[in-house]
């Protein structure tokens, strides 16, 4: 085994990083019990350089490891077909680079050529195909569902996206910007930004205070309940229980008219930048936030009670929509879905910093199925309220150290590489700079990336209408995914 | 069943009753207010906003590109550029976006939507929307879904979304328009029955924003046809949407 092993949020000298031979590389990764948490490449003068990342999540440790490949080089034997968690990266980095691999199971684009695509085909008497996108009927972001159905159960659904793509990771390399990092997926403002600039800090070395780690750490968690809050209410409108869609949907606003005085921004944009925070939380706005979150807590306590008592709601929830434990595995569903189906991930705590160490994880017995979605939210605003309580009054131990650091010039060739966990799951940025101390290659990995896939196993075998009710609990990322 | 009416009564009504003069948090950024004899002209403002939109000699802000993100505002020591809170920016042309210091909320106000007989005639009560996602990072469309929303209830004004351009009066687009969704978009502006209305909603939409430099947009759509409403912000506040929209569909 040849890796170099970092913590999260470390920046590392990029000729550390072991390169080996690519055969070796390719039989690491195929006999690893270790899930991958990126694999691209990246341009290095005649070669391309292709660099893998794994999490180990018991240790808290990412191992590192790298390989050149020459230019003129068309293929290799794919790793999917022995180890099925390479499935998207592979394609992502035949599109990016041109090189195939031979062999793999399923090799669409991901993000280009929508023209023309392979789709899985069922013939018979009942079979049909339904169409939908890329422009749905609500107000949401493009993509394109083909549903296999034999009367009106889904045998397949292929989901084909990159209507979104613009372009992020090139423009990141060549105008990176706080503003650009907040509008790759406007979900997830602050985790997003956060992730950003941790990685941008550290090309730097740039310490920010326990302060600004803190105001950061608040935000992140009243991002994740607030659009809990919202998915919540989505999932009761798509089962037409209109009195918890509103509901939810006002108290959604409770929190984010919060984060609008905190930040100026109704989802926390301007908020965080490289260096620390741009708006201070005082004594005044903590009591604010507190007195809210005591709202929003009863409010959404009562509502769920009232949700799971009504009978419409059970029936259509549970056993709808169901992702085996040992699938979710298989196919390394991360975050909020991973924790849904059984799986004990939460980059929160697996990489946690000082400011999470203190805290507890709690668990959460999965039923794999809608129901589980709708109840892991329920546990995780909870979760968070008492976490941003407790943040608030670390805060007060820290009232006179600054918010803002200026940071320092960038050091050449440099690796970073940071994970924060969004309300959707883990969010991986990483970085290099080259001799000049210029970023040479930023790689973003969204939640998404893994779990769309999920998506296409949890309508398997269930009804067509029962789609948008299983969209909606795993509520992932378009933008996120097409970059 | 009871619990769930229980519910609805302890709720009671959480709709704004006056959409038009609703109030808005302090903290909330919005039109900027400009003080040309403050500045310095030391041009760091415009080195710090990352979307281009300031220019020092005068100073002026073009709201097409302003991502509203306050850096600027951070930055001048002289306070000679303020935002505040004032909401209602959706204008009917791009030049009415450029934020000189003449420029008032009210005088703002005053030039920016003329009232078209032709419009307020067949829209005056009731106007259906398909909304186009192209390239958006659903910020956007976040807040256009938070318009219809228990608080905002822009559905009490007759503004709706609907599910099909076919059943539309308009097309509401937000994002920079990326290369994969410019035929979507356009096929779906043809299969809007006539007579349609133009929407951009977005910094993205208005100029391509922080993407303006992406070798991946397409935005051929905006030059191509006739743009009837601009709607500034980021992402746009569903106050200055709704206020957009009956500004542009009521007489004044």
């Amino acid at each position: 085994m040849n890796y170099y092993v970092i913590k999260n949020n470390q920046r590392i000298n990029l000729l550390d990083i072991p390169t080996i031979e690519f055969e070796s590389l390719k039989a690491q990764l195929a006999i690893t019990n270790l899930r991958p948490i990126a694999f691209f490449g990246a341009d290095w003068g005649q070669n391309i350089k292709l660099y893998t990342a794994l999490a180990d999540d018991e240790r808290g440790e990412i191992l590192l490891s790298s390989s050149l490949i020459d230019k003129s080089v068309k293929g290799y034997e794919s790793i999917t077909k022995d180890n099925s968690q390479y499935h998207m990266f592979e394609r992502e980095f035949y599109e990016q680079f041109g090189i195939k691999p031979e062999g793999h199971p399923w090799l669409k684009p991901v993000r280009k050529n929508l023209d023309n695509y392979e789709f899985f085909e069922m013939e018979g008497e009942q079979t049909h195909q339904v169409a939908v996108g890329p422009i749905h009927a609500g107000v949401i972001e493009p993509g394109h569902f083909r549903f296999m159905c034999q009367g009106e159960k889904i045998y397949n659904l292929e989901i084909m996206l990159g209507y979104q793509h613009r372009g992020v990771e090139d423009l990141m390399v060549k105008n990176p910007s706080n503003q650009l990092a907040e509008s790759i997926c406007g979900d997830s403002v602050i985790a997003y930004n956060n992730a950003y600039s941790q990685t941008i800090e550290q090309l730097g070395e740039t310490k920010i205070s326990t302060k600004a780690k803190l105001i950061r750490a608040i935000a992140l968690e009243m991002e994740r309940i607030a659009i809990h809050i919202g998915d919540m209410g989505a999932i009761l409108g798509d089962i037409a229980y209109l009195v918890g869609k509103e509901v939810y949907g006002v108290t959604r606003t409770l929190v984010i008219n919060t984060m609008l005085e905190i930040s100026g921004s109704r989802f926390g944009r301007g908020l965080v930048t490289v260096g620390g925070v741009n708006f201070d939380i005082d004594k005044k706005m903590s009591d604010k936030i507190i007195s809210t979150l005591i709202t929003v807590e009863k409010t959404v306590d009562k509502m769920t009670k009232a949700a799971l008592k009504s009978s419409t709601v059970m029936s259509r929830l549970e056993k709808t929509g169901t992702v085996s434990t040992e699938t979710a595995q298989e196919l390394n569903l991360v975050g909020l879905i991973g924790r849904s189906c059984g799986l004990n991930i939460d980059s929160r705590f697996d990489f946690s910093d000082e400011i999470y160490s203190a805290l507890k994880r709690r668990p959460f017995s999965a039923t794999n199925d809608a129901y589980s979605r709708f109840l892991i939210r329920y546990k995780e605003i909870k979760e968070s309220i008492s976490f941003v309580k407790h943040f608030l009054t670390e805060l007060e131990k820290h009232l006179d150290e600054p918010i803002y650091t200026e940071p320092k010039a960038f050091i050449p060739n440099s690796f970073t590489l940071s994970v924060v966990e969004g309300w959707r799951g883990e969010i991986v940025h990483i970085a290099t700079t080259d001799e000049s101390g210029k970023i040479s290659r930023y790689k973003i990995k969204d939640p998404s990336f893994n779990n769309w896939y999920g998506l296409s196993m949890a309508v398997r075998n269930n009804g067509i209408s029962d789609f948008p009710l299983c969209n909606k609990g795993f509520d992932l990322s378009y933008c996120g995914f097409d970059l | 069943m009871f619990d769930t009416l229980k519910m609805k009564l302890w709720q009671k009504n959480q709709f704004i009753p006056d959409i038009k003069n609703a109030p808005i948090r302090e903290q909330f950024r919005g039109l900027p207010k400009l003080d040309d004899s403050k500045c310095e002209k030391c041009g760091g403002c415009a080195n710090v906003c990352p979307m281009g939109a300031l220019s020092v000699n005068p100073l002026k802000i073009d709201l097409a590109k302003c991502s509203l993100c306050g850096a600027c505002q951070r930055f001048c020591k002289n306070k000679a550029i303020e935002f505040t809170n004032y909401y209602k920016l959706g204008v009917d042309s791009l030049e009415k976006l450029i934020i000189t210091q003449e420029i008032t909320p009210e005088n703002y106000h005053k030039k920016a939507i003329e009232v078209r007989k032709e419009i307020c005639g067949i829209f005056n009560r009731s106007i259906k929307f398909r909304q186009v996602s192209a390239g958006g990072c659903n910020g956007c469309e976040m807040e256009l879904n938070a318009a219809g929303n228990a608080n905002f209830d822009m559905g009490r004004f007759g503004i709706d979304f609907v599910a099909s351009p076919r059943h539309a009066d308009g097309i509401v687009v937000t994002g920079p328009i990326s290369k994969n969704m410019a035929y979507a978009l356009e096929d779906c502006y043809k299969s809007t029955p006539n007579p349609k209305v133009v929407v951009l909603c977005g910094t993205c939409a208005l100029s391509g924003g922080v993407f303006k430099d992406s070798m991946e947009l397409n935005r051929e759509f905006i030059k191509k046809y006739h743009i009837d409403l601009f709607i500034p912000g980021c992402p746009t506040h569903p106050l200055t949407f709704i206020n957009a929209i009956l500004d542009f569909i009521r007489k004044k």
